[in-house]
């Protein structure tokens, strides 16, 4: 059992001081949370409409086999269902959806159904639209398919041998492959004193599985042939640009509208080929259709995080414990389509040398599709793979040379006067201070009596470890990145829109581009609208979610890849700005002064100096919007401003895979102490520190409670969250009795602090941390580590997911892994 | 493929009587969500796991997923949307706001249900008894280290 919760009450860092004026930095009540707690929100399946018919969709059976034929008739015989879509229907009314990849990925061809093929257990093969929810589950049931099973092939390393191959269009199951050489390895491995070789590291399965699962309402107009679609989807912009040339309409036909999403963390940015199913049957049916995925299916065949392994890991060290960088082989399985793959093989480069001064780093590396259900950009996103290896890298390195695992990443970390500091492949960190950060983390579990704890759980029987998870969220992308892929691409930059009008009654509404999941949009840009137009937040009414139709959206519009605070309060703070510049010219115009002699204070556009010549925001709205007769004809002001924010990018150097990937850098240092039972290799989180540092904190409340999420999330992945699979292909965790995530009763204490280091390159010097790098996972690994075993003996941890038979195996037989570690000393 | 077989129900849900038709094999939660339009109640999961459709059965906490609307004829029903009353949060609910227990908001009705039967039988829980008492529901954005406290706060 968990002993009382401990958070610091006064941060333990501030770089700015204590108090801050204004609404920025303060913790003001989130507007969300009003009708969120009276059940008054309005997720997808609450939304209604008359005669809708519900969607069950029929799945594959099998890992890898040929569709002989599907056979909908005893389904459509049965009262109360409304049509089917299959297959071959799909084939016909669409095109496949577009690769991002270079060949072979680029020669897959993925639909809204399967197409011939089933690739696995899961595959959706054809639709069916009911009365009911019951009924339409009854009618997939009446649905025959014949299946001609194939061969299939679930493990990476073995799909690279192409004996079964997924996609015969492609030829081969590799998606993607490239080298990536920076700095000169070779010169390191001479310079070395220690070479430190790791056979191999597994980065497992698993998904956030957010509470919400995926669907969606859609609704089909015949008369403007314009689809309608209430869901959940979190990144709508691509999401159009996926479907519209697909479903062969132009981008504004597709309206995507919604208003609270239970939780996302990039599980729900890859629905189009299900969305696609739903808008061919509103149209097909003439009738709304709704969709509400399963958990099951949701597990089954929705999305996954990136499994990856490492092999051949090289790490050249000086005899101080420096290290000069590492050279690895990877292995990327992102199941049975791309989707939004294979961007993961370049998105893990925003981070290359992790915390670390490493200049000399090569990877090789290559994707591959494999017979379990597709990935998407599970929170951490790729970088959170390979920030696990760096982590791994260090405590391995630092176990076989005897190092401190603390004082050999101070030394190695990347130094605070080295800010803004540029990595091997061009990334411009940004801002921070490492070391600080871990010596805080360092503090909250009292590091300094270490010994004394350990040798306290000794005497109980148990093994003591404490180990370090030091990573970098990288947050707002450059989606030129996407070119260092595949040149062919158009994807460069990022951005995010934002309008702010003031309205007749003098109400002033914001739209955001952005699509919320829970991270408190409305409040925090309602924050930066007041400090700007010197009103309060109270007064600022933030349209609740996300709708196409309003005209704040971008093409790269969407929640995801933390970027709120940089890129949709930006465009937030623009907007803004260029409303406050037209009120002031109204209110000049009014008073027959200059826009310079107006100040906007406590709700009203005033003279400065004269507090009685003011001009309440009511009477701005009301004479601009309905009794403007008089105001001079060349007075451009319409008080309904919209504003796209850009971030600073350059297209990246192709030639060299070089260039600044992402804005900001937030950083998490975690420490983690836990007691592990010999007996049995059951262990026990005792100790817990997450100490993060997001730049200026627009609203702590809201980033500490992000904090919290990303740690929970990562300490599930560690432990217990592991999607495996049987050797046919089943999925073994379907749901949540056997797909583990943390309860109330498994979170260990948990202690947070921060610092704030302002990022110099954003608007607001705030910086994006939602996703945090995963530093939970990197941080119970090296706790175990830690405890398993001293300087040259006990097993290695290999795994990223490490639940207790797992313990007990490395426990019971150290030296299977033993071997998996080598040391060449000069 | 039989016909499914039909009976009517009459339950209490927040102080209003509802009488309805529903087919045997309907599910509490669905009969709650899509046949009276009370949408505060979520799903999660197939299998009673995730907590997020939690309500008051009788004054007994129940996942209205994991049985019939049929077995609830005659019973009263407490959903998310009776804590509050005439639009003034109740103390839980005020409490979750301000100590930011929800993010997303989709666990969040089922939370309030559980923490309800929690805090009647009990008034000053102790941390570990607000932790088994909400050990039935998953959240997956905060932790519950907030949804602990507010908890705690609102028995005070």
């Amino acid at each position: 059992m968990t002993e009382t919760t401990v958070t610091p009450e006064r941060p333990l860092v501030v770089e700015e001081g204590d108090v801050k004026p204004g609404f920025i930095g303060q913790s003001v009540p989130r507007k969300e949370d009003k009708r969120l707690v009276q059940g008054e929100g309005v997720f997808f399946d609450d939304v209604k409409r008359h005669e809708m018919g519900y969607v069950h969709f029929v799945r594959s059976p099998y890992a890898h086999a040929r569709i002989k034929s599907v056979d909908v008739s005893k389904a459509l015989e049965l009262d109360g269902v409304y049509g089917t879509l299959t297959g071959d229907e799909v084939a016909i009314l669409t095109d496949p959806f577009f690769e991002l990849s270079t060949p072979p990925g680029a020669n897959i061809k993925d639909y809204a159904l399967a197409v011939g093929r089933v690739r696995h257990v899961g595959d959706p093969v054809a639709a069916v639209v009911a009365r009911t929810r019951e009924l339409a589950r009854d009618a997939a049931e009446l649905v025959e398919v014949e299946y001609e099973p194939l061969p299939h092939v679930l493990d990476g390393e073995e799909s690279l041998k192409d004996e079964v191959v997924l996609h015969e269009d492609a030829g081969s199951n590799t998606v993607w492959s490239g080298v990536f050489d920076w700095g000169d390895f070779d010169a390191a491995l001479v310079d070395a004193d220690h070479v430190v070789r790791i056979e191999r590291l597994h980065f497992d399965r698993f998904s956030s599985t957010p509470l919400e699962c995926s669907g969606c309402l859609v609704e089909y107009n015949r008369g403007t042939g314009q689809w309608t679609i209430h869901g959940n989807h979190q990144m709508p912009g691509v999401g159009a640009i996926w479907m519209a040339p697909a479903l062969r309409v132009g981008i504004d036909k597709l309206r995507f509208v919604s208003q609270d999403i239970g939780g996302g963390f990039g599980n729900k940015i890859t629905l189009h080929p299900q969305y696609t199913a739903c808008c061919l049957l509103a149209r097909k049916l003439n009738r709304p259709v709704q969709w509400t995925e399963w958990r099951t299916d949701q597990h089954t065949a929705n999305t996954h995080g990136n499994e990856r392994t490492f092999l051949d890991v090289t790490v050249p060290v000086k005899a101080d414990g420096t290290m000069l960088g590492f050279s690895v082989r990877a292995i990327d399985d992102c199941g049975a389509f791309p989707r939004y793959e294979p961007l993961g093989c370049i998105i893990w480069a925003q981070v290359t040398p992790g915390c670390y001064r490493w200049r000399n780093v090569r990877v090789d590396f290559t994707q591959v599709c494999t017979n379990k259900s597709p990935v998407a950009p599970n929170r951490g996103y790729s970088r959170m793979q390979h920030l696990w290896l760096t982590e791994r890298i260090v405590d391995i390195v630092a176990g076989e040379l005897g190092l401190d695992p603390i004082e050999v990443r101070k030394k190695n970390y990347v130094k605070h006067e080295e800010f803004p500091y540029e990595t091997p492949n061009g990334c411009i960190y940004d801002s921070g201070d490492y070391a600080r950060c871990l010596d805080i983390a360092l503090d909250l579990v009292g590091y300094d009596s270490l010994e004394e704890k350990r040798r306290e759980a000794e005497s109980r029987g148990k093994l003591f470890g404490i180990g370090i998870g030091s990573t970098l969220d990288s947050g707002t992308n450059n989606f030129g990145q996407s070119m260092i892929l595949n040149p062919e691409l158009q994807f460069s930059g990022n951005n995010e829109v934002a309008t702010v009008k003031l309205d007749i009654f003098g109400e002033i509404v914001v739209t955001l581009g952005t699509v919320p999941q829970g991270q408190g949009h409305e409040t925090t840009a309602s924050q930066v609208v007041a400090e700007i137009l010197g009103c309060t937040p109270d007064e600022v009414n933030v349209r609740a979610g996300h709708d196409t139709y309003w005209n704040s959206t971008a093409g790269f519009s969407g929640t995801y890849a933390s970027q709120f605070a940089v890129t949709g309060l930006g465009a937030v703070k623009g907007a803004t700005e260029k409303l406050a510049g037209e009120m002031r010219q109204l209110a000049a115009a009014v008073f027959g002064c200059s826009p310079d002699d107006i100040e906007l204070v406590e709700s009203q556009a005033r003279i400065k100096g004269n507090p009685e010549a003011a001009l309440p925001f009511m009477a701005l709205g009301a004479i601009l919007n309905a009794n403007n007769a008089g105001l001079p004809t060349d007075l451009d002001v319409t008080l309904n401003v919209r504003h796209v924010y850009r971030p600073p990018f350059e297209k990246p150097d192709l030639e060299r895979k070089y260039g600044n990937l992402t804005l900001t850098y937030a950083t998490q240092i975690h420490a983690c102490a836990l007691e592990i039972d010999a007996e049995t290799g059951v262990y026990e989180i005792v100790d817990y520190a997450a100490v993060d540092d997001c730049g200026n904190r627009i609203h702590p409340q809201i980033v500490e409670g992000q904090v919290h999420g990303a740690t929970a999330q990562a300490l599930g992945a560690a432990t217990h969250e592991i999607f495996t699979y049987d050797e046919e292909g089943n999925l073994l965790t379907p749901n949540f009795y056997d797909y583990h995530v943390p309860h109330a009763l498994d979170m260990p204490p948990m202690k947070t602090g921060f610092i704030e280091s302002t990022s110099p390159f954003t608007p607001l010097g705030a910086k994006g941390m939602g996703e945090g790098g995963g530093a939970g996972i990197h941080a119970v690994c090296a706790a175990l580590q830690n405890a398993l075993g001293r300087r040259g003996e006990g097993p290695i941890v290999w795994r990223s997911c490490n639940p207790y038979e797992s313990v007990w195996d490395l426990l019971q037989k150290p030296e299977e892994t033993r071997k998996l570690v080598s040391v060449e000393s000069r | 493929m039989e016909a499914v077989s039909r009976k009517t129900i009459t339950v209490g849900v927040n102080g209003e009587q509802y009488e309805r038709e529903v087919d045997a094999r309907r599910l509490l939660i669905h009969f709650i969500r899509d046949d009276l339009d009370l949408t505060g109640s979520h799903i999660g999961c197939d299998t009673g796991n995730c907590g997020a459709c939690s309500v008051l059965l009788d004054g007994t906490l129940v996942k209205s997923c994991m049985m019939l609307a049929v077995q609830a004829d005659g019973a009263k029903i407490e959903t998310v949307e009776g804590l509050a009353s005439e639009g003034e949060l109740n103390g839980l609910q005020q409490a979750f706001s301000d100590h930011h227990a929800l993010q997303c908001g989709y666990c969040t009705p089922g939370m309030l249900m559980s923490a309800t039967a929690l805090l009647r039988e009990n008034s000053s829980p102790s941390e570990e008894e607000i932790r088994k008492a909400i050990q039935g529901n998953i959240c997956r954005c905060t932790g519950y280290v907030n949804i602990v406290e507010a908890i705690k706060a609102a028995a005070q």
